[in-house]
Order: C-alpha cells, then sequence, then structure tokens
C-alpha cells in the first residue's frame, strides 16, 4: 500500500529537512535520472523537470500528518520547510519499501543552490542528446538564466559525481 | 506559393457542440487533420473510464485536439499587431496545438502506469519519425517538425508560443474543460471563455490577463477546481479505472508466467515486454482493447475473467473513505483476511489516491517553482501574480484537499457465509 509515497517518505527521512518545493522538485528528479526508482512523471516547465505527481504526493503526506510542512514568509514569496514527524516515521517502519543509498547523493544536493539544481536538472532532461546539444539546449531554454560556461562545467562533475555514486 | 502559405480555396468549417463552429483555411492544417495518425485520435477517449460514470463522456481527443486548435486561432486573431507577438510564428502555434495530444494510447492514464509508457515521448516520436505527420511538417520547412515538436514539448525557445499551448491559462485547459463539462453533463466547467481571450495579452516571454479580466479568470480557475472532484476524481470513475488497471496487471503477469491465453493477445506482446514500437503504438487503440477484453470473457483465468466480466458489464468495487495514517493496522488486517478467504488482495483490495490522478490545481506556489497565472496591472504594466490581488482564488490555492478510497468487491463478500469469522469481521472493519 502506498509504495510510492513510502519512497517519497524515505527521501525526505534521509534528507532529514528540505528546504523549497524548487529543491525538492529538482532534487527527486535527479535521483531518477540516477536510476533511483521513484514513480512520479515529470514534464518540462518554464523552470525546468516539475511533477505535478510530486506536489499533489506531497500535499498528501502533510495532510496524512506524516511530513510537516512550515511555510515563511519572505516578504515577495513564501518558502516552505519540509520534515518527517514521528507518525511518518512509523509508517515508513510498517513498509516495506526499498531504495538503494541515497545519502551521500542528498547531501551533495543538499548543499548546493535550487538555480544550480535547475541547471543540472536541464541538462539530464536533455541526455538523450549529445554533449554539445545539452550546452546549446540549455542556453536556448533557460536564456533568462544566463548560465555561465563555468557553472555548466560543474554541472556537468557534478553529474558524473552523482552518477558514480548511485552505482556504488 | 510556398506550401506554409497555401490556403484553401474555401475555407473548411467542423460543426462543434462547445465553439460552434472550427474554422480551418491553411491547407497544412487541413492535411495533417487528414493523416492516419490523427484520424487515430477518433478511437481515444477523451475521458477515458469516465462513460462508465457520466454516459455523455464519449468523446474522443479529436474533438478535443480540433477545440484546443480552434482557441489557439481565435486568440492569434486578438494578437496580430501587439506588440510581443510575431505573426511568423502563427503556423508552428497552431500545428502544435492541433498535434500536442496525438502520442495519447487507448484509457492512456492507466496504460502509462502499467506498462511504464510516456504518452509525449510517443508524440514526439509520431512528429518526428516516419509518419504521415512528419512528411506534411517535413514539407513546411527545414526545421518545422523539430520545432513543433519542441512548442509541444515545452522546450522550444519562445516561452510565449509554449504559454499558449500549455501554461496554468492555455488553450488546452480551456477546451476540456468546457469540452468535459458539455459531454458529462454537469453544470460545472463553464466559463467566459470569450472574456478571457479578449483579455490576454503576450509579453516576451508569457501569456498574462489584464487586471480588468480578473472576475472572468476567478470563474476558469473554479471551473478547474471543481471539475476536478465532481468529474476527473469522481469515486465510480476511479473504481474503473482501478479495475482497468489490474486487468492489465494481470495480463502482463499470466504472460510472463507463460500462461496460454486461449486469445493469443497479440496486439500487447510489445506492451508486456516494455518494448513498443512506434507502429505497434499506433496500431493499438481503444477499440483494440475493448474487443481483446470481451475475448478474455473466455479465459481459464479466474482474476483476469473476473476483472474483464467487471469492467465490460459494469459491476465495479464499491468502496469507503480511507485514512492510511489513522487505519494502517486495519487494512494489514484486512489484507490477511482477504488472503484467507481466497480473494487475492493484490487485485481485489486496492487503495486509491488523489495523487494517482495528478490534476493542476492552481498554486501560486513558490518562487520559481512553476510559472503562476499574472495580472497585467493597467498604470504601470506591473505583473502581479493572480492569487495576491483574488480572494476567491487564494481561497482556494491555499487549500490542500487530497482523498483515499479503499476499493474491494463487495458483491463477492456478501456471498460469504453469513456466519464464516472472517466475513463479520471484514464487514465490521468495512462498515463499523
Amino acid at each position: 500500500m502506498l509504495e510510492n509515497h513510502a519512497r517519497i517518505m524515505k527521501f525526505f527521512s534521509t534528507a532529514d529537512e528540505v528546504v523549497g518545493r524548487k529543491k525538492l522538485q529538482k532534487m527527486i528528479y535527479i535521483l531518477k535520472k540516477c536510476d533511483i526508482p521513484f514513480e512520479e512523471k515529470y514534464e518540462f516547465h518554464f523552470y525546468g523537470p516539475y511533477s505535478e505527481e510530486l506536489t499533489l504526493r506531497v500535499e498528501e503526506l502533510c495532510n496524512l500528518g506524516f511530513i510537516s510542512e512550515v511555510k515563511e514568509d519572505k516578504s515577495n514569496y513564501y518558502q516552505y520547510r519540509y520534515r518527517v514527524t514521528e507518525q511518518g516515521e512509523e509508517f515508513l517502519n510498517h513498509s516495506k519499501v526499498e531504495l538503494p543509498p541515497l545519502e551521500s547523493m542528498i547531501n551533495n544536493m543538499k548543499e548546493k543552490s535550487s538555480r544550480f539544481l535547475e541547471l543540472v536538472s536541464t541538462m539530464l532532461y536533455f541526455d538523450d542528446l549529445s554533449k554539445q546539444e545539452v550546452e546549446e539546449k540549455v542556453q536556448t531554454v533557460k536564456k533568462t538564466q544566463n548560465y555561465q560556461e563555468t557553472e555548466i562545467a560543474e554541472a556537468w562533475e557534478f553529474i558524473d559525481k552523482l552518477r558514480r555514486q548511485s552505482t556504488h | 506559393m510556398a506550401y506554409k502559405d497555401e490556403q484553401l480555396s474555401e475555407e473548411k468549417v467542423f460543426k462543434d457542440p462547445v465553439h460552434r463552429y472550427i474554422h480551418v483555411k491553411d491547407q497544412v492544417i487541413w492535411d495533417l487533420i487528414g493523416t492516419r495518425e490523427f484520424q487515430r485520435l477518433r478511437r481515444i477517449k477523451q475521458l477515458g473510464t469516465s462513460f462508465l460514470t457520466f454516459h455523455g463522456a464519449e468523446h474522443s481527443r479529436f474533438n478535443h485536439s480540433l477545440g484546443v486548435y480552434e482557441i489557439v486561432r481565435r486568440i492569434l486573431f486578438n494578437f496580430e499587431n501587439r506588440p510581443n507577438w510575431n505573426n511568423d510564428e502563427r503556423l508552428l502555434c497552431l500545428c502544435a496545438a492541433l498535434l500536442h495530444d496525438l502520442g495519447h494510447g487507448p484509457f492512456s492514464h492507466s496504460f502509462e502506469k502499467v506498462f511504464k509508457l510516456d504518452h509525449e515521448d510517443f508524440t514526439k516520436k509520431i512528429v518526428l519519425g516516419d509518419t504521415e505527420i512528419n512528411k506534411i511538417l517535413q514539407r513546411v520547412g527545414k526545421g518545422f517538425a523539430e520545432d513543433v515538436a519542441d512548442v509541444i514539448n515545452k522546450t522550444y525557445e519562445n516561452k510565449l508560443v509554449v504559454s499558449l499551448i500549455s501554461s496554468q491559462i492555455d488553450a488546452d485547459r480551456m477546451d476540456y474543460l468546457q469540452r468535459d463539462a458539455y459531454f458529462t453533463g454537469v453544470s460545472y466547467g463553464h466559463f467566459d471563455m470569450e472574456r478571457i481571450l479578449r483579455v490576454m495579452r503576450p509579453t516576451e516571454d508569457q501569456v498574462v490577463i489584464k487586471q480588468t479580466g480578473m472576475h472572468a479568470v476567478e470563474d476558469y480557475i473554479m471551473s478547474r477546481y471543481q471539475m476536478y472532484w465532481q468529474v476527473y476524481f469522481h469515486p465510480v470513475t476511479r473504481s474503473a479505472e482501478v479495475i482497468l488497471s489490474k486487468i492489465l496487471h494481470r495480463a502482463k503477469y499470466l504472460y510472463e508466467q507463460n500462461y496460454q491465453f486461449k486469445q493469443k493477445p497479440t496486439h500487447f506482446l510489445s506492451f508486456f515486454a516494455e518494448n513498443v514500437d512506434l507502429e505497434e503504438y499506433l496500431r493499438l487503440d481503444e477499440s483494440i482493447v475493448l474487443y481483446y477484453f470481451q475475448a478474455w470473457l473466455e479465459e481459464d483465468d479466474t482474476v483476469l475473467r473476473d476483472l474483464c466480466e467487471r469492467f465490460i458489464n459494469r459491476r465495479l468495487f464499491k468502496y469507503i473513505e480511507f485514512n492510511p495514517n489513522q487505519q494502517m493496522t486495519e487494512w494489514m488486517e484486512l489484507y490477511k483476511l482477504f488472503q484467507a478467504i481466497d480473494i487475492d488482495p493484490e487485485y481485489y483490495l486496492v487503495v486509491d489516491s488523489s495523487s494517482d490522478l495528478p490534476y493542476d490545481f492552481y498554486r501560486p506556489g513558490e518562487e520559481e517553482e512553476r510559472l503562476p497565472i499574472h495580472l497585467l496591472q493597467p498604470k504601470n504594466d506591473e505583473l502581479k501574480e493572480l492569487s495576491r490581488q483574488s480572494d476567491i482564488v487564494e481561497a482556494i490555492s491555499g487549500k490542500k484537499r487530497t482523498d483515499h478510497k479503499l476499493y474491494f468487491p463487495l458483491d463477492v463478500l456478501e456471498q460469504l457465509p453469513a456466519d464464516r469469522p472472517e466475513k463479520m469481521r471484514i464487514f465490521e472493519i468495512l462498515f463499523g
């Protein structure tokens, strides 16, 4: 029962705390592209890959009391913080869902800005293209973000690192 | 004259119950409608299993695709000569609008989940692959087919073009809300589209709405909210969807166990193997799927036979409201009780959640999470997010309403002997 919910709960439990919905969206997408079996469907949106299914699933987990959501007013926008609750931990104890080790990958992503994770997830979205085509595509679809060459190079390194971690 | 500019000698019109008339003047659009890939959409229902709840909901993705095309055509008519709009993008927008749902398969949602498919991948394959559609798009110009695929995939450079087909207030949603309301017969889903089209303005990277159009947009947001709970997530439709999904799971499982089907599921083989090519995908439509469900009524496997019988003859599962947090131990007990009475809980005891049918309620969200609806202020051309201006939208967009139900075959449980202890305990848990 609720296997997909349990996978997301495992992610939150490993992450301890996730700050920002955009960051959450991109982190799950990046893990998915590293073959972690999340089943939420993603589409490309204005700010890169986005999953309505994930948004709704997180709302359900909040409503069930398995995750706490704290809304912070940042004057011109809101920011959300997520943590697993005691009830959530109990739910996870009943669940038989297993995931590969995620801790180091999650920690690496938590250190990065949501802007950087937007770049990484956008590059991964086009991973059926050649490296040069991916970079051209990023400059086309992310024109307003104005990503610099150094950021793109850092993103390639980051992707390599994550993929190495996911296979270990 | 270049093919892209060719016009029909006389305008063609389709009678349409939602938009009255759908007008076609471009030769390219007329040719695309005539392709086998587009005609196939006549055999894919827009609302999947909803016809088992709302008997009128037999309309197809063909109807809807024409409707989206018509709305975009009207928007672009209003955009002509406005700042930020380049009319060279007109044909691209019309083609993308017409073809945006091309890759939908039969009973799309369940098929995608069970067989790990993505209709958007197939839309791209149809647009870019060896198809009649692609031949027409190639004739328009070099790179045109790729541009159409990029607009549909939302990766096209000009975000304004993308936002016409796909954003929080786009032609796709405006058509399906009205069309689904019309064919289901419900009184929700209506809003003043003509007013919204008149107050839409192109900006550099998105369509925005003049502040004076806010109340029309409020109506549209309310329609989305009501249609989800009253139509799209109707519990009886969900019951049909649960059964459909379990039929597909069972058939796949039997195939993997080398079960000898009396009616060899030829059209499904590549789906079971999760290795579907474009031609196989295009061959499977809802008439074929329903043919197999009929054929499987003769199978020896009792689970497959029973599930098909339920779907074909509308003997759906019943349901109760279910809270996975408060009723976790009860669910585990039910699972064991079902096993004890030889009813496989994997197929006959199903929790269905609102996230199993994701629907994009309007949410302002966090900064840069996703693009909200923006209202254009009259004095300074400033953009303000809708829910910060509208109390009505704020009230419903902040609310997180989610839902979980437990589905089960009540008819089978009722047939158990009255004095069977498992039956008494199951009824106690389910109905108190």
